[in-house]
């Protein structure tokens, strides 16, 4: 969604840089973008990390985290970030080849995170724990919730990068959108880190038995 | 201008070419057009909130008033409320940054016109979403503010409105915040450093960047609402561990930052038409600016003083009284540097003038009378009262709206090309003056003598008759001030369009927007000015004599940078070109939103509307390509 028409076509002379910053106004705009969504999964996060251990009725977080589990699907999620930049990396050095295999493997990666998310959220609902059920399941729910709709978000825009690869709708130069995908996709990287470690691995008291695994 | 209504016949949907007629609104993605969309929608929603306000003041004239019930009262207030902040003074705001922040800093756009025309039609959409619950079963009746537990034991469907359709809107100013803080940023002419930068100008950044970190906030907070009462969620449900008082902590952490969302703008605009005409520079620029940072940095850190009475214990209160009293230090900075532009000027009383003053003066009182809400004991006594409702309404009404309006008869000349009547201005200056103070001034007694807010009658042994009439006379006027503006322009447009020269620079203004003819050209300047100072266009027109030390004009033909243009008439200039698919994505969120209550069925259907809309607008070039 980029509208690089001003800056091809901002003013007659050549002379004067096409920014004033000398960044795109894409990625400046990207900038401002994650630093709104920090506030949002900010928001979120504070609202879990306010409610954590108040929930008045069972299943608590301790009866039914799989943390292994979990730390694979994080792993997965945190090794995409490797091969985004290896994406963008080959995509500087103009190898087509190269960066349609990493763009499609991260792209694959999102989606294994994403679907073991699914997989644990029927899990979860199987074992008791529905979005309404109680305020850990409502907490849980929307914040890790949220962020697999970001995680899925970004696999529709490595998907479109790949396939727009083959339509040749990519610009000359492609590392610039794959770069900007790549700021999002890392972005949505970090927040999990931070959501695997308030919601999975700091242990929450519970009333009914010892706090965390 | 052949090079910006080129076609292009690539893609599902024809390229649009027209830049005139019907369709040409709904397919422009021209800063300037947008802005006079965003403004024409804003004042529609003003003249539907100010009728809902004269309901309540017909309501409140008399003791036990039978105009409306609770409820349908209920619902009006809300929906005042509601419309005046988001669907008014919000978009009336972005309608004059969208217009003027790239006139201001010599650009030929916004940074992302289709994203701007985006911005657009989701807060359009957002906005008739909102009123359509009128007819779906009951608008919001919860206050703006919505409070929990009540909003989501609410059981009618108003509550539901009001947090998707909030959603909406909070999408559509975060999109153009993006965008404008991106313009503000990136897209100075040569030259324009940031201190440089007009007063405006800068306003717009801080609101653009409070919009942007204060919205996901309530975002939040509202899916949260919306979660509890559709899906059985227990965020704000006391019996299930929840809290109804985060709801108030995330609503004022957007909620404060929001007050200073409506009322920069104005700031910004007072400080654009005072120097103009008190024929001298702003004093203190600088100090001006980062009191306007300030602003924007402290109004993060007071949200709890709308919170004195929920409990939240000593410490708390005592700390966001001290921080809330901080806040009045930047604002009394600016305040005094309005009056040392004053002090010593050549004065020129024009409508513009009198309501930038008349936004200073009744500032200063809604000012005074934040501060007494500082000191927590004091506050106790007038939260929920109608002394609050006066406090805000001098802040907002009083700051925001007259503050707007100059700004209305100080660029009006620029945008449409006609002065409006200064006769009809003046007139409707003192009128709605006079009716704000008579309609608001009283609420402070009223308030005082205990006469709650949101209360829908009141018995007459309580005494409070008078005051209430009075207010009610008071937004009659209001009214009629309204209703002159109106004729101004109806009277001002009816007339024959003056000489583009005669309006080009009709008050001898100092800023970049004033060297573009008037209206400007689409692509606004035919050779982006080289900056070399703040208020550009006044060095550009008036030298100091070395002798005398006196201002005295530049040589003639030096000031205006199309008089002397080489290229001519905008040729070769690349637009971006008009767009069908802003508005095809737009209409997904409406969808999404009637389906969350209606039908998943719609909500697929929204999701794919939108989804077809950015994959079209990502995928078609922003400039047609010419040899189609």
């Amino acid at each position: 969604m980029a509208d690089v028409a001003i800056e091809r076509g901002g003013g007659h002379g050549a002379d004067h840089p096409e920014t004033t910053t000398g960044l795109s106004h894409t990625k400046l705009a990207m900038w401002v973008f994650l630093g709104s969504e920090c506030m949002l999964f900010g928001a979120l996060i504070t609202t879990y990390v306010l409610y954590r251990g108040r929930s008045v009725a069972p299943p608590y977080p301790a009866d039914i985290f799989d943390i292994p589990y979990t730390s694979v699907s994080s792993f997965v999620l945190l090794a995409s970030s490797l091969t985004m930049v290896l994406a963008l990396s080959a995509a500087q050095q103009r190898d087509e080849g190269r960066m349609r295999l990493w763009l499609l493997t991260t792209a694959l990666l999102g989606m294994t995170f994403v679907g073991g998310q699914v997989y644990e959220f029927t899990a979860f609902y199987h074992e008791g724990l529905k979005l309404s059920t109680n305020l850990f399941g409502t907490t849980f729910y929307v914040l890790t919730g949220f962020h697999g709709v970001h995680v899925t978000v970004g696999v529709l825009m490595l998907l479109s990068l790949f396939g727009m690869s083959f339509a040749d709708r990519l610009p000359e130069d492609p590392s610039f959108p794959i770069e900007m995908v790549g700021l999002y996709w890392h972005f949505v990287d970090i927040v999990w880190i931070v959501i695997f470690t308030v919601v999975y691995l700091i242990p929450t008291p519970s009333p009914g038995g010892p706090g965390g695994p | 201008m052949s090079t910006v209504t080129t076609a292009r016949r690539e893609g599902i949907l024809r390229r649009p070419t027209a830049t005139t007629g019907f369709w040409s609104w709904f397919t422009t993605i021209d800063h300037k057009k947008i802005g006079i969309l965003y403004g024409a929608t804003a004042l529609v929603f003003f003249i539907v909130g100010g009728l809902e306000a004269l309901l309540i003041r017909s309501q409140l004239a008399q003791p036990n008033g039978t105009l409306l019930n609770a409820d349908q009262y209920n619902q009006i207030f809300t929906m005042h409320g509601i419309t005046m902040i988001f669907l008014f003074v919000m978009p009336l705001s972005a309608a004059f940054f969208n217009y003027f922040i790239p006139l201001m800093i010599g650009a030929r756009d916004v940074a992302f016109p289709r994203l701007n025309a985006y911005s657009y039609w989701v807060f359009l959409l957002g906005g008739l979403f909102l009123y359509s619950s009128f007819f779906l079963g009951g608008a919001p009746n919860c206050g703006w503010f919505c409070y929990a537990p009540n909003s989501i034991f609410d059981p009618t469907v108003g509550p539901t409105f009001y947090a998707l359709g909030l959603i909406i809107t909070g999408i559509a100013s975060t999109a153009g915040a993006i965008n404008l803080a991106v313009t503000v940023i990136n897209m100075r002419a040569p030259g324009m450093s940031f201190f440089r930068v007009p007063v405006f100008v800068w306003m717009g950044l801080v609101v653009q960047l409070l919009l942007a970190f204060s919205l996901p906030i309530i975002t939040v907070a509202l899916f949260e609402l919306l979660f509890d009462r559709e899906f059985g969620t227990h965020f704000f449900d006391p019996t299930a561990g929840g809290d109804p008082i985060l709801w108030q902590h995330l609503f004022w952490l957007f909620g404060h930052p929001e007050v200073y969302i409506l009322v920069l703008p104005a700031f910004g605009i007072v400080s654009e038409i005072l120097p103009v005409f008190a024929r001298k520079p702003l004093f203190g620029y600088q100090f001006v600016v980062f009191s306007g940072i300030a602003i924007g940095f402290i109004g993060f850190g007071v949200w709890a003083h709308h919170m004195f009475a929920a409990g939240l214990g000593p410490v708390a209160n005592t700390a966001f009284g001290v921080s809330t009293a901080i806040i009045a230090i930047p604002t009394g900075v600016k305040i005094f540097n309005w009056m040392g532009t004053l002090y010593g000027g050549d004065l020129r009383f024009t409508s513009a003038m009198l309501f930038a003053i008349g936004t200073v003066t009744m500032f200063v009182i809604g000012g005074l009378s934040g501060v007494t809400h500082t000191i927590v004991p004091s506050d106790y006594q007038q939260t929920d009262t109608y002394y609050i409702v006066a406090h805000f309404h001098y802040v907002i009404f009083g700051g925001a709206v007259f503050g707007l309006f100059g700004g209305m008869y100080y660029w009006w000349p620029k945008v449409f090309g006609r002065m409006l009547s200064d006769r009809l201005g003046k007139l409707h200056f003192w009128l709605m003056l006079i009716g704000f103070n008579l309609a608001f001034g009283p609420m402070h007694i009223l308030g005082l003598q205990g006469m709650i807010r949101r209360t829908y009658t009141y018995p007459a042994s309580l005494g409070l008759t008078f005051w209430n009439e009075v207010a009610t006379v008071g937004a009659f006027l209001i009214a009629l001030s309204i209703l002159l503006f109106l004729v101004n322009v109806v009277v001002t447009h009816a007339k024959a369009r003056p000489e583009s020269a005669d309006v080009a620079d009709p008050w001898d203004a100092r800023t970049l927007e004033w060297m573009a003819t008037s209206p400007p050209p689409i692509h606004n300047f035919d050779e982006i000015p080289t900056v070399h100072a703040l208020d550009e266009f006044w060095h550009r027109k008036y030298v100091e004599d070395e002798r005398t030390g006196r201002l005295v004009p530049a040589q003639a033909g030096a000031a205006n940078g199309h008089d002397e243009d080489p290229h001519g008439g905008g040729h070769g200039i690349h637009l971006p070109s008009p767009s069908y698919w802003p508005f095809v994505a737009s209409l997904g969120m409406p969808l999404i939103a009637y389906g969350v209550l209606y039908s998943w069925w719609l909500v697929g259907l929204g999701a794919l509307v939108a989804l077809v809309g950015f994959y079209g607008w990502a995928l078609e070039p922003s400039v047609a390509s010419e040899d189609a």
